[in-house]
């Protein structure tokens, strides 16, 4: 009998190999908060767009050449003569910057519901741990199409390691293997990029959910669902993943091949964030662009770089800014998670450290005047201030109680569902309207006109509610 | 959590419309993985159309062009060849080419559009190996029953000089005939098939 | 509201030649779905720039392909003498002349349009005048001391520059044609965009493909959404 076949089949594998378990230990028996927002659509994006990396990377590797004198021809090769490549190709360079995008809101998300504190601790040094090695791999990817701004990048970025005391000369000539970045420099980067980092990537991708799995996911209210069961041991407040989680990111992953695909078919070099215009130079080792920046992605750290008037200090600056979200767990002395229930100078510390973050990204992108300077060093000091100043403040805010179960807010379909009526608020029908004359502008589009008074009001009504948030 | 007034015919239904979308739109997004694998347009320009002058070309002699990476050999046949190729039919595995590939312009015993000048594949139809030019009748390592031919190194495929494969050997087909027709009298273009040209 | 349109427009254009530091670039007016344009860029191209420019990213047969124009036709009337339709459309001129001659290579074309952008690259051919200062003779308002002739002072005719203030007193140079060129101005203007135009596609040939297969992928990953979107409504409505 066949059917018997199949089964007989299925056992022998299953009793070598404990696929259920883990398929129960992980999706279907594996209990995750019933109230994740918006924000928790990260971490499984996440998981996509590294697979989607390694995929379109290792059929770039099938046509791309690690060689100074060839790697400029070959990325043009791959974008113009292999049939499709141009589509592997933007999918990749979308896909790094999708990367981080994706990645800094998973990071946001942490830093709002405390996922680093107790007993998360090792996730988020894990997750760090990814995020070094996706910078690592970003900034060895970029060098590749060794475009004017990849040499120059690299070649300043290196040089970062000369300011080290005593042993930075020696060490930056070691990393390059040449006296400036080459052929050499190409090559290793290259082996760095296509296969020592991914793997360390993905070591730590699977560490960090063993973790996670391990503990239990946090949630929006920073409590543990653990702590009230039902009588057969499962959370009250708690879902199996699979299967209300899998078909809710897959929506999430809906929304975001919408956004990753109109980038890579109308846009892919975002007006030159994604793909900078000066990369379609070939690099000429005797000529610097007139302004080079980073990609988007690394402006932060780089406005940090340059806003501190001395080489060393604004390495250590530098890597400090990364190094100080390492101590986070232990930075962050307030008794509760999630910024629902602390108080409002927490609130308004992660507002500033935001915007900081932001204008930072957006200094390193411009060219340095003296006043961008100034207001880079500004930023730079709300940006430590936020994590040094940590230890102080959250041990002093006064936070709210917290539940003992998990809240019901609204999400974001009910929200979208109110879209209507604010519509409505915020306009009025301008009706009968014959002395605008011609009768094409008579259709109902039209015919719609704002309202001032409604504006005022709803505007007045978000105010009054994003400083009672603040609280 | 309750399964009260779940509609499993509309999960089914949802859950299998999702699952058709999805594998039809990772089947789509196949395509340009396995597709970008195909020759590509510098393969293809490298693989262009070869033109052949041969107007210096002595009774019996050889020349070997590369078409598309591979060699192709243009030989020029003495009419004692010719003779000699008509008696070995008994011999061959495939005489009147009915099995092997060739345009249709070379569908004969000669394997060719002018009967002395043979344009030829010279990859062995076994395994690829590029067999060896033996002109020579009976040398003492290939025997008495050697007339002339193509023998293949690899596995010992014998082929006649219009690249007629014997009997008995482990090459299945007779050699490839490219694609080709002549422009003038002594120039050829290896690549285009002979039908267009009364195109 | 249409009165302040129009001031601002003729604002924009009272002051659309400024030449200070950061020079305004004119919009250049191209089309990319214009085949007859990208086809006699493409000869301009040949005739004006493929002498010493080189667009080796790009081979003939392409730009048969995308421009639907017979290869045949493409050799014969866009191509230079003796090439073939797979060529990349390399330069005559070898580079150790080219050294010699502007004291530097000429840059490959394939990808200024990606790295210049339209306007500048339209600006530019459009910004060149006598200027007896310079050692060519000629001088260029976007790219200053530009090592390049200008190849296109047969068509345009000369221009000089003028420096002038405007009412709120500061320098701008504007530029005045003394001696025209074979082509009138308007002609001159569809020259410089066809060539643009050209430049933009040779950029990157895939673009018009690319928009236009983006529809369907949009359209497919919408429904994709729906369906999940119904179908995780389905799961979730007994989750409160």
């Amino acid at each position: 009998m066949k059917r018997d076949r199949i089964t007989e089949c299925n056992d022998w594998f299953l009793q070598r190999f404990p696929l259920t378990k883990l398929w129960n230990e992980h999706m279907a028996h594996y209990y995750a908060p019933k109230n994740f927002n918006f924000w928790y659509f990260f971490g499984s994006l996440a998981l996509l767009v590294l697979v989607n990396q390694i995929l379109t990377g290792i059929f770039l590797t099938m046509n791309y050449k690690p060689d100074a004198k060839l790697a400029f021809d070959s990325v043009e090769y791959i974008m113009r003569d292999v049939s499709w490549g141009w589509l592997i190709r933007y999918m990749h360079s979308t896909g790094s910057s999708a990367f981080f995008i994706v990645v800094y809101l998973h990071m946001f998300r942490g830093l709002m519901y405390g996922s680093y504190k107790h007993p998360r601790e090792l996730i988020w040094i894990f997750g760090m741990l990814l995020f070094v090695a996706l910078m690592a791999e970003a900034f060895m990817g970029y060098l590749l199409p060794w475009g004017q701004m990849s040499y120059w990048g690299a070649q300043v970025i290196i040089s970062l390691f000369s300011a080290i005391p005593v042993i930075g000369d020696d060490l930056s000539l070691w990393l390059r293997g040449d006296y400036v970045v080459s052929d050499a420099t190409l090559n290793r980067f290259f082996a760095f990029h296509v296969i020592a980092v991914p793997l360390a990537l993905v070591l730590l991708v699977f560490l960090h959910i063993v973790a996670l799995h391990e503990v239990g996911s946090n949630n929006p209210d920073g409590i543990e669902i653990k702590d009230s069961k039902d009588p057969w041991g499962h959370p009250v407040d708690g879902i199996p993943f699979h299967p209300y989680y899998t078909v809710k990111d897959l929506v999430g992953v809906g929304v975001f091949m919408l956004f990753f695909a109109t980038v890579i078919f109308y846009m892919p070099e975002m007006g030159g964030y994604f793909l900078e215009h000066a990369n379609f130079i070939p690099a000429d080792p005797m000529k610097t662009p007139e302004h080079i920046a980073p990609v988007w992605y690394f402006t932060p750290f780089y406005a940090i770089l340059r806003a501190i008037p001395d080489k060393f200090a604004g390495v250590i600056g530098m890597g400090g800014a990364i190094v100080v979200l390492f101590l986070l767990p232990w930075l962050d002395r307030s008794p509760v998670r999630s910024i629902r229930y602390r108080g409002g100078i927490y609130k308004k510390a992660l507002a500033l450290f935001v915007i900081s973050f932001i204008a930072l990204g957006y200094l390193g992108t411009q060219p340095a005047t003296p006043t961008a300077t100034l207001v880079a060093r500004f930023f730079t000091a709300i940006y430590f201030g936020f994590f040094l100043l940590m230890p102080l403040y959250t041990r002093w805010e006064k936070t709210k109680p917290v539940p003992k179960r998990l809240t019901t807010t609204h999400s974001l379909e009910e929200q979208l569902g109110h879209l209507p009526e604010l519509i409505e608020e915020i306009t009025k029908i301008k009706a009968g309207s014959t002395e605008i004359g011609h009768a094409a502008f008579k259709s109902s589009f039209f015919a719609i006109r704002p309202n001032p008074n409604g504006i005022k009001n709803v505007i007045s009504r978000v105010v009054k509610n994003v400083k009672g948030s603040l609280d | 959590m309750n399964n009260k007034g779940v509609d499993q015919s509309k999960r089914q239904f949802l859950t299998s419309a999702l699952t058709v979308v999805g594998a039809v739109g990772s089947g789509y997004l196949a395509v340009p993985f396995l597709a970008q694998m195909q020759p590509s347009a510098k393969a293809m320009a490298a693989g262009a159309p070869v033109e052949v002058d041969i107007s210096k070309m002595e009774s019996g002699q050889l020349i070997r062009v590369a078409w598309r990476g591979k060699p192709v050999w243009i030989l020029n046949r003495s009419s004692q060849v010719l003779e000699t190729l008509k008696t070995l039919d008994s011999e061959l595995r495939d005489p009147l080419s009915l099995e092997s590939l060739q345009p249709e312009s070379s569908k004969n015993p000669e394997r060719s559009i002018k009967p002395e000048i043979l344009v030829a594949v010279g990859l062995c139809t076994h395994l690829g190996c590029s067999p060896t030019f033996r002109p020579e009748i009976a040398p003492n390592d290939l025997g008495d029953k050697w007339k002339g031919g193509f023998f293949c190194p690899c596995h010992g495929s014998w082929f006649d000089l219009a690249g007629r494969v014997y009997r008995g050997v482990p090459a299945p087909t007779n050699l490839e005939i490219p694609p080709y027709r002549y422009i003038t009298d002594t120039q050829l273009i290896i690549g285009e098939p002979a039908e267009e040209q009364s195109a | 509201m249409k009165n302040l349109t129009a001031l601002l427009l003729l604002l924009s254009l009272s002051f659309g030649v400024v030449a200070s530091e950061g020079v305004k670039l004119q919009e250049a007016n191209n089309h990319l779905t214009d085949n007859a344009s990208l086809q006699r860029g493409a000869k301009n191209f040949v005739t004006y720039c493929l002498g010493c420019h080189s667009i080796k990213y790009i081979r003939y047969l392409r730009i048969a392909l995308d421009l639907d124009v017979d290869p045949k036709k493409v050799l014969k009337d866009i191509a230079p003498e003796g090439a073939n339709i797979y060529d990349q459309m390399h330069s005559a001129m070898n580079a150790h002349d080219a050294e010699k001659w502007f004291g530097t290579q000429p840059p490959d074309l394939s990808l200024i349009a990606r790295s210049r952008g339209a306007d500048w690259l339209y600006s530019y051919l459009k910004s060149y005048y006598i200027d007896p200062k310079s050692p060519r003779g000629v001088n260029n308002l976007i790219f200053e001391d530009t090592a390049m002739p200008n190849p296109l002072w047969q068509l345009q005719g000369e221009q000089y520059a003028e420096h002038r203030k405007n009412i709120f007193g500061e320098e701008y140079t504007s530029l005045i044609m003394k001696e025209p060129g074979t082509l009138s101005e308007g002609e001159f203007e569809i020259f410089v965009n066809d060539l643009v135009n050209f430049l933009v596609y040779v950029g990157e040939p895939v673009q018009l493909e690319r928009q236009r297969m983006g529809k369907y992928v949009i359209f497919f990953i919408l429904m994709f959404l729906v369906l999940a979107y119904l179908l995780k409504k389905e799961y979730w409505k007994n989750i409160h």
